[in-house]
């Protein structure tokens, strides 16, 4: 081949004096790495993904890691990636398939907002000492409430209030499906949320009936491929989402590897085991911003009205007037999704390239809905990049009502960010359908990961919400006066409607 | 910090302006000397039933043409004045006061079923906002409003304010922290039948403010305190709540609390909270809002600011501090320090 092969991306290498040759970076290994030959371990560097599960196996700390042992020319503009995905190309001819969020250096939005800090004009508040509310409730709210006093001065509420889902911290975790990720890690997401008092998405692949137990903290998802839908599965939920869109493939469906459509996979998702399990672009039923509304009202017939519906979009150029499209049908809440969530699987260009940061896309939709006076009527949740805490701060006040999490959930249990998921070869247990891989993942241990994680960032949350002397998150809510930009230019500094740093 | 004061006679007996004087002063130690000012109810009752429009301008000959275009475009101007004022060596006069006798022509405003206070709302919206030179800083009936910068007991010989009468009084001692001097940053805020004295700072003003201006209110002062009564105005007026409701969704019991009341309570504050979370008020703050037939004193919802009342006769006073009211009335009784969050109203005899 004229092409010849590239070079290894990881060097991998063995501390031959440490090594006890206990073999467990042969067993963890899902890649092949690692093999015994004689009295020594051999390494083939290709396969490594950098996963990082044979180091933190090793007892001896025996094995070290670096990437990119050999280095291309540089080039500012012929980078190493963009090389290997012409040769890529050039021998398949085929669309690049890529996991995980946006890899390429935008900068971060986020990380160029600061939070503020109360002195002596007004007091921080402690919340060791004082109570700190972060309860949110996600769904509809009427514009103004009406009453009436009967004879004994009693007061009696006449304004209807639709169910909301009530939240205890304003961090959900978002839809990853069992067929994307395992059942051991939907389960410990879901052991989790029930704990903590919040919700998780079942993703577009139907419910387990492993997870039944876990139903009322769970929001069932329709999406374009309808897989796993009926009337059963709608009835679980506690809530039903449309998913139309996702941030790291804005303008196409999902797509789920026939390597990770197992047995039972295919039961949960109605679909023959091991085909690829590609969703529509566009949901065959939604055409128009009124079909949306038909689809909402019928899944709200279907429950008896009794269930919250949300719409998840991506965060594109015109999403402010999609979201507010939305907020004119039925439906509770809209999910944006910003263009650094992530995928079990996307085509590579459209990972990287499409779409809009969430923190322009919130800002633009929660300004467009209070333009039209609608903003408190429907619930916003913003999703797509959400790493710390302050990043949960920093989206609340440009305008979310809650967020979603996804890669730092996956994180918690273990996931090193490799970006390998497609291949079914997880060596965590995560994000692979190979029972022996998912028998890795122990859910008692790896659900208390994540209910400490959504723990300590509801911790964090609540201490930035004192500092800034604001006790109820209803007031961090949109209140983008206590951000400042550092280093942002003009124009994006009008999109989230801050000031600079000083000003 | 900041001292306020207020007082009702429920009776609508009225009375001169010497004793808030003497009150505020009292307070001088929350204040700084560079902005202080006063409210009267029932002070025009040869105009009560026309809008007191209160305005400051830079300078007459420049501005004046623009407002009164406005006013002529609106409605009727009854009468107009220069707002009578005196020197005193502590106020620097910056500003012209100025008040009209207003009247709107409701025919003007179709398919509102309050056209006339649409009317008011939205000149004084269209004038701070675009002319600049002029700031409308009162615009109700039958209400006298006296601010300026310096010591309350000049502010008061400044304008005299023991020359006008009213059954509410309130009064504000200001120790400004965001725009030190200027007129226009003083206490009382007001519109049309709503006036505000505060002490403190809203620390969730900007959720507030940008739910406020998605209902057309513009916060055109540059601080905190107009969004209070553009709050109260739009829950109160327009939404139809009860004052003491409208204080339960911009300082609403904790949701620890809620959530062991009664059932119908719960759901009661459960929806108040749902509805007007973006109305809800943070950060350290007593303050007083009057309207016609009452006044409502109430502090933020963990009491970051003191509030105490008494009462004497008909008479109800909130202050910053018992002091201040015993300047007012050395024979007060029933001095209480209300709960955080919770509603001290005084209303007029019905």
């Amino acid at each position: 081949m004229s092409i010849g092969s590239v070079p290894v991306r990881y060097k991998v290498e063995i501390d031959h004096d440490r090594c006890m040759l206990c073999e467990r970076c042969v067993e963890n290994c899902s890649y092949g790495v690692f093999r015994k030959s004689g009295n020594v371990i051999k390494v083939s560097p290709k396969q490594c993904v950098a996963c990082h599960r044979c180091i933190a196996m090793c007892p001896r700390d025996a094995i070290s890691l670096s990437a990119r042992p050999i280095d291309y020319r540089p080039h500012p503009i012929w980078t190493d990636e963009v090389r290997e995905s012409i040769y890529n190309q050039a021998k398949t001819g085929k669309i690049i398939l890529a996991g995980m969020g946006n890899a390429l250096p935008y900068p971060v939005i986020f990380d160029r907002l600061v939070l503020d800090a109360c002195q002596v004009t007004n007091p921080s508040i402690d919340p060791l000492r004082e109570p700190m509310e972060l309860r949110t409730y996600i769904g509809k709210k009427p514009a103004k409430i009406e009453y009436k006093e009967n004879e004994s001065h009693e007061i009696e509420l006449t304004t209807k209030i639709t169910k909301n889902l009530q939240i205890e911290t304003p961090i959900m975790i978002g839809h990853m499906s069992y067929g994307a990720i395992s059942l051991n890690a939907q389960l410990s997401l879901a052991k989790a949320v029930s704990e903590v008092g919040t919700f998780m998405g079942t993703g577009e692949g139907g419910l387990h009936e492993a997870l039944h137990p876990y139903q009322d903290h769970m929001i069932v998802q329709v999406a374009s491929g309808r897989f796993g839908v009926d009337i059963d599965y709608l009835e679980r939920g506690a809530a039903i989402e449309i998913k139309i869109g996702q941030g790291a493939k804005p303008g196409i469906g999902g797509h789920l590897p026939g390597e990770k459509v197992c047995y039972d996979v295919s039961c949960t998702r109605m679909i023959p085991e091991g085909s690829d399990a590609i969703s529509p672009a566009p949901h065959h039923d939604i055409y128009s911003i009124e079909d949306l509304k038909q689809l909402v009202r019928g899944l709200k017939e279907a429950t008896e009205w009794k269930k919250p519906v949300f719409v998840k979009i991506a965060a594109v150029h015109n999403s402010a007037a999609i979201a507010a499209g939305i907020a004119r049908s039925s439906a509770d809440a809209v999910v944006i999704d910003g263009f650094r969530g992530g995928t079990g699987a996307a085509p590579k260009v459209f990972r990287d390239h499409v779409g809009i940061p969430i923190e322009a896309a919130i800002a633009s939709v929660d300004a467009k809905l209070r333009q039209q006076g609608i903003r408190n009527e429907i619930s916003l949740i913003a999703s797509g990049g959400i790493r710390e805490s302050a990043d949960v701060a920093k989206a609340i006040m440009l305008g979310a009502d809650a967020v979603y999490i996804g890669t730092a959930a996956l994180v918690a249990l273990g996931c090193r960010v490799c970006g390998t998921c497609y291949r079914n070869l997880c060596p965590w247990g995560i994000a692979t359908q190979r029972q022996d891989l998912v028998d890795r993942l122990d859910v008692e241990n790896s659900s208390r990961q994540v209910s400490n994680l959504l723990n300590a960032w509801t911790l964090e949350l609540a201490e930035l919400m004192g500092a800034a002397g604001i006790n109820s998150i209803e007031s961090l809510r949109g209140n983008r006066d206590r951000l400042r930009s550092y280093m942002l230019d003009e124009s994006l500094m009008q999109v989230l409607d801050v000031k600079s740093v000083g000003a | 910090m900041c001292g306020i004061i207020s007082v009702i006679d429920r009776s609508r007996a009225m009375m001169d302006g010497s004793r808030i004087r003497e009150a505020l002063a009292m307070m001088n130690e929350r204040g700084s000397g560079e902005g202080a000012g006063y409210v009267a109810y029932g002070a025009f009752p040869d105009f009560k039933d026309y809008y007191a429009i209160h305005v400051f301008y830079d300078n007459i000959h420049e501005t004046k043409d623009d407002v009164d275009a406005i006013l002529k475009k609106w409605g009727h101007i009854e009468h107009e004045e220069e707002i009578p004022t005196f020197d005193v060596p502590g106020i620097k006069r910056i500003h012209t006061p100025w008040r009209y006798f207003f009247k709107p022509d409701t025919s003007l405003m179709l398919r509102s079923p309050t056209p006339d206070e649409d009317i008011i709302t939205y000149i004084v919206m269209k004038v701070n906002e675009s002319i600049k030179g002029a700031l409308i800083y009162s615009s109700g009936k039958n209400i006298a409003l006296f601010k300026a910068s310096g010591w309350p007991e000049d502010v008061a010989d400044f304008y005299r304010i023991q020359d006008y009468n009213g059954y509410i009084w309130l009064g504000h001692n200001r120790y400004p922290t965001n725009t030190p001097g200027w007129w226009g940053g003083a206490h009382p805020f007001n519109l049309l039948d709503w006036s505000v004295v505060h002490n403190g700072e809203i620390t969730s003003y900007g959720t507030n403010r940008r739910y406020i201006e998605s209902y057309g209110y513009q916060c055109s002062m540059f601080t905190d305190t107009e969004v209070v009564a553009y709050l109260f105005d739009l829950l109160v007026r327009r939404h139809g709540l009860k004052d003491d409701i409208a204080v339960k969704a911009l300082a609403p019991p904790f949701w620890e609390a809620i959530d062991s009341m009664p059932s119908r309570e719960r759901e009661f504050a459960t929806a108040i909270r749902l509805t007007y979370g973006p109305a809800l008020m943070n950060g350290p703050f007593a303050i007083v809002v009057a309207r016609e037939d009452s006044i409502v004193g109430f502090t933020d919802r963990i009491k970051l600011r003191p509030l105490v009342t008494g009462e004497y006769g008909d008479r109800i006073y909130i202050s910053s501090e018992e002091a201040a009211i015993r300047v007012m009335e050395p024979c007060v009784e029933n001095i209480r320090m209300p709960k955080a969050g919770e509603p001290v109203i005084g209303r007029v005899y019905s």
